[in-house]
């Protein structure tokens, strides 16, 4: 079959053509035919460390007996792109959901990706993915026109099976158009996408395609792994980020049957072929550390941070600030503190490693397995092409399972000890380890003129870093600053890592910001959703706000009310999001529950509506935990909490009414959805506490004794 | 020290030679590769750990294998009957009553104890029935719907 100069490359040639000089992946997927494509830009570290294509980085397969496979390096953690994905890919293609497979995260199957963060997987992907797709199905409707010797206008497509319109006997399968073929074409992006009147799957609520293997305990998860002749680790830890180890006796674990003692420099572990034995081993070492001291703890870390932040960066400005400040008629000048937040996914971290010679096969809990790759390549001295990494279900990540430490670790345990190993983290190692979401503090000064109108804004927002650092009201003179980055640490700064967490910087701007607006709506004596909207020009914020007041059945009070009712807006990427919650306060003890949520978003086309409903409830509901108690206790470099003894998550009891609404925007480029709505927590529960008691909390967590000491002040 | 312990698993007698203070959650997980039942946090705090001994949901974490002794232990693998998925299951699929998936089967083995203790469970009880199992994803909302179905559809069962 000769249409098209793209159509007769074999596979082979295609590759010479990329210059994809690694072994070829495209060999495991047999004949069909594939369609090549690019998901946003291959970023420019990324291509330095290795051959890259740089034409594409996903393809989607049709094989040989019709099943369609999409090869990409995203993967799926529970926020549910291994169903939204397959949806786009089977909408475009005409075939059946059930038809689809995904082939995700796979470093020898799946071209190079940088990871799984940012809701970038729906937003970023969703459009060339479609677009991919709707190539691959304008070649089979060329093929099938061929075949059946009709013009390609004539035919139409359903469940993957190509008819004659005006006579359905005349027909073709995807799967006889692919057998024998091997051909591989790059997306021209010419095909053309379908609207949305025209989505059969696309915008359908569909469940989980991953529930089954999940209700039944057949999913595994890394730690879930078990090669045969494989030893559990335990490794030696520090007290402290900050401590030296001065001595080690070794002796008692060795005196263990079986137990293996691995000694390489910084790293110390024993290994058991029973991970509980491994665990008692551990308890036999003796090590004594040098441990700095240090006065650093969640209450001093704020001057510190405040004393160790360098010069910001403009994120944005209008107007005049200096003018602004000298002609209001009231100002704000108030300082909004942000413990440190754990993770804590129900999964610790976990890999099981094969080194054998200079090859290495890791299944890591990852949200990054190329990066693993690389790292582990690395560590081990080994070409990167010799690294194969498979991650299995990740029990939850929330950005926490960026770092991969422990795939770093069971990697050079079983290079050392000759013999597959895994690493799977205790609780404690969780919390010690975690790349915490960073304390901040976040400075505003503001002022309204004579008419109530906000005259002026200065935003400082110190080491929460700029996502949700630019507000969106209509505010004639404003400057915002962020001061350091809320990614990673600079010495000096954290006693410990620090890293993205579910929406990073923004839960923190996103408090700070919509306290310190209900603050000047309270003190102009305006209700705070008037006042919002009567400073709001985005049609879409408007929007939200408005769908959320009337879902929530608001009547305007100004606050403090005696409600308990509360509201925030934010932005998150790409999704606009307003929330209004309603709380009871206990006035003996200052604890707050949270009775009621109404949460209302715009974020574009929505592939899977049951998808992003959910994301919408769980952010909700993780919302509650670093809104209301979540905070990491330390000393120094010393993490004390080791367990959820002392560090709260949300449990059943705290849940309360959710009410999602999500606009209809479908002809919209789909936006984010698995972290806007938790950045709203903060605020509109710190609001709805000043609604019922009239106290301001002006530090997360709003526990019971910040509002209870918040009410004497009031 | 080592000892021969008989128990139940899932319906099916077994025998297992080992030191009888290990506890459950690794014996049912390494001897017996019994990967459904998770570990979370080793101390009882989390609940993914849960298994029925003799129908009542206990944290294998915590439970040392000689406990076991003579009794009939249900994990996760164990809760369909001959390939038909416990109405449980079901229903946490249907309700999408999971994200990662890493507490489920603690949750859905401690609705069962539930259930046989409320078949006709207030919202409060399924609250206070399954206080204290974590969820980190915030799937609780469809939890709690998910016990619901699950209940409507074992009555007269």
């Amino acid at each position: 079959m000769r249409q098209n100069s793209d159509l007769d490359l074999d596979f082979t040639d295609r590759l010479a053509d990329i210059q994809f000089s690694r072994r070829s992946f495209l060999k495991v997927t047999g004949g069909g035919i594939i369609i090549l494509f690019l998901l946003g830009d291959i970023p420019a570290w990324g291509q330095g460390r290795q051959p890259l294509p740089t034409d594409f980085n996903a393809f989607l397969h049709i094989a040989e007996d019709g099943r369609v496979s999409l090869y990409t390096g995203k993967i799926e953690m529970g926020q549910g792109v291994v169903t939204s994905l397959a949806q786009m890919l089977a909408d475009e293609l005409d075939v059946a959901l059930d038809s689809v497979d995904m082939v995700m995260g796979d470093t020898d199957l799946c071209p190079w990706d940088m990871g799984t963060f940012g809701s970038m997987s729906t937003r970023s992907f969703g459009p060339p993915l479609r677009a991919a797709a709707a190539e691959g199905r304008l070649v089979l409707m060329e093929m099938a026109a061929a075949k059946l010797g009709k013009p390609a206008d004539q035919l139409t497509v359903e469940g993957g099976v190509v008819y004659l319109k005006s006579d359905k006997s005349v027909k073709v399968s995807y799967a006889e158009l692919a057998k024998g073929q091997k051909i591989a074409r790059k997306a021209s992006g010419k095909a053309p996408l379908k609207t949305p009147d025209q989505f059969k799957i696309m915008g359908t609520p569909v469940t989980r395609r991953d529930a089954r293997e999940k209700v039944t305990g057949k999913a595994k998860y890394a730690a879930d792994i078990q090669l045969p002749g494989m030893l559990y680790a335990r490794i030696l830890r520090p007290p402290s980020h900050a401590s030296k180890r001065t001595s080690l006796d070794v002796s008692g674990a060795r005196q263990i049957a079986g137990v293996e003692v691995i000694e390489d420099g910084d790293l110390v572990a024993v290994l058991h072929k029973y991970p509980d034995v491994a665990e008692k081993a551990l308890t036999k070492i003796r090590a004594t550390y040098d441990t700095p001291a240090s006065d650093l703890n969640e209450k001093t870390i704020f001057d510190h941070l405040l004393k160790v932040a360098p010069q910001g960066n403009s994120v944005g400005r209008n107007g005049d600030i200096q003018k602004g400040k000298s002609e209001a008629a009231k100002t704000f000048e108030m300082t909004y503190l942000d413990g440190y937040r754990a993770h804590a996914p129900m999964e610790p971290h976990a890999a099981v490693a094969n080194v054998e010679g200079n090859k290495a096969r890791v299944w890591p809990s990852s949200q990054t397995p190329f990066p693993a790759k690389d790292e582990i390549a690395r560590t081990l001295g080994i070409p990167p092409a010799n690294v194969h990494i498979t991650p299995p279900f990740v029990g939850g990540g929330f950005g926490g399972k960026s770092v991969n430490q422990q795939a770093v670790e069971a990697a050079r345990l079983s290079k050392l000890c000759g013999k597959p190993v895994q690493v799977a983290w205790t609780r404690e190692e969780e919390f010690f380890y975690d790349a915490f979401r960073p304390a901040a503090v976040v400075k505003i000064n503001s002022g309204l003129d004579g008419e109530g109108r906000m005259l002026f804004w200065d935003y400082h927002v110190y080491w929460a870093g700029e996502r949700g650092a630019q507000h969106f009201y209509t505010i004639p003179n404003s400057s915002t600053f962020a001061h350091g980055s809320g990614w990673g640490t600079q010495p000096g700064t954290h006693p410990f890592a620090t890293g993205a967490w579910r929406a990073p910087g923004n839960n923190t701007n996103t408090f700070a910001r919509e306290s310190q607006i209900d603050i000047m709506a309270s003190a102009a004596g305006v209700d705070p959703v008037e006042f919002r909207l009567k400073h709001l020009s985005n049609a879409k914020m408007q929007r939200v706000l408005k769908t959320a007041a009337e879902k929530f059945g608001w009547t305007p009070a100004a606050a403090p009310s005696g409600r308990g009712f509360g509201v925030a807006c934010g932005t998150d990427a790409g999704t606009s999001v307003a929330a209004i919650a309603e709380v009871e306060v206990n006035k003996a003890t200052g604890k707050a529950t949270v009775k009621r949520v109404v949460c209302v978003q715009d974020m574009g086309l929505v592939i899977n509506p049951q998808g992003a409903t959910i994301q919408m409830e769980g952010c909700i509901t993780m919302g509650l935990g670093y809104a209301l108690a979540e905070d990491i206790h330390f000393m120094g470099g010393a993490v004390l909490d080791v367990n959820f003894g002392t560090y709260q998550i949300p449990r059943f009891s705290w849940l309360p009414k959710i009410e999602t609404v999500i606009i209809d925007a479908r002809n919209d480029a789909p936006q984010g959805g698995g972290e806007p709505a938790i950045i709203t927590m903060g605020g509109v529960i710190a609001n709805a506490i000043f609604d019922a008691v009239g106290a301001r909390v002006m530090q997360m967590p709003l526990t019971a004794d910040r509002v209870k000491e918040a009410m004497k002040k009031a | 020290m080592e000892e021969l312990i008989k128990f139940t698993l899932n319906g099916k007698p077994v025998e297992v030679t080992a030191d009888g203070d290990r506890m459950l959650l690794w014996v049912l997980r390494v001897d017996l590769g019994l990967t459904g039942t998770k570990y979370g946090c080793g101390e009882s705090y989390c609940g993914a750990c849960t298994v029925l001994v003799d129908e009542k949901a206990t944290h294998s974490c915590m439970t040392p294998l000689k406990m076991v002794q003579g009794k009939s232990v249900v994990t996760i693998e164990g809760l369909a009957n001959n390939g038909e998925m416990h109405p449980l299951q079901r229903a946490f699929m249907e309700n999408d009553a999971l994200q990662c998936g890493y507490c489920t089967p603690g949750m859905i083995l401690h609705a069962y104890e539930l259930l046989k203790k409320h078949p006709n469970p207030t919202e409060g009880e399924i609250v206070n029935g399954m206080e204290q199992n974590l969820c980190r994803c915030g799937a609780h909302k469809r939890i709690i719907e998910a016990i619901q179905a699950a209940a409507q559809a074992m009555k007269g069962v």
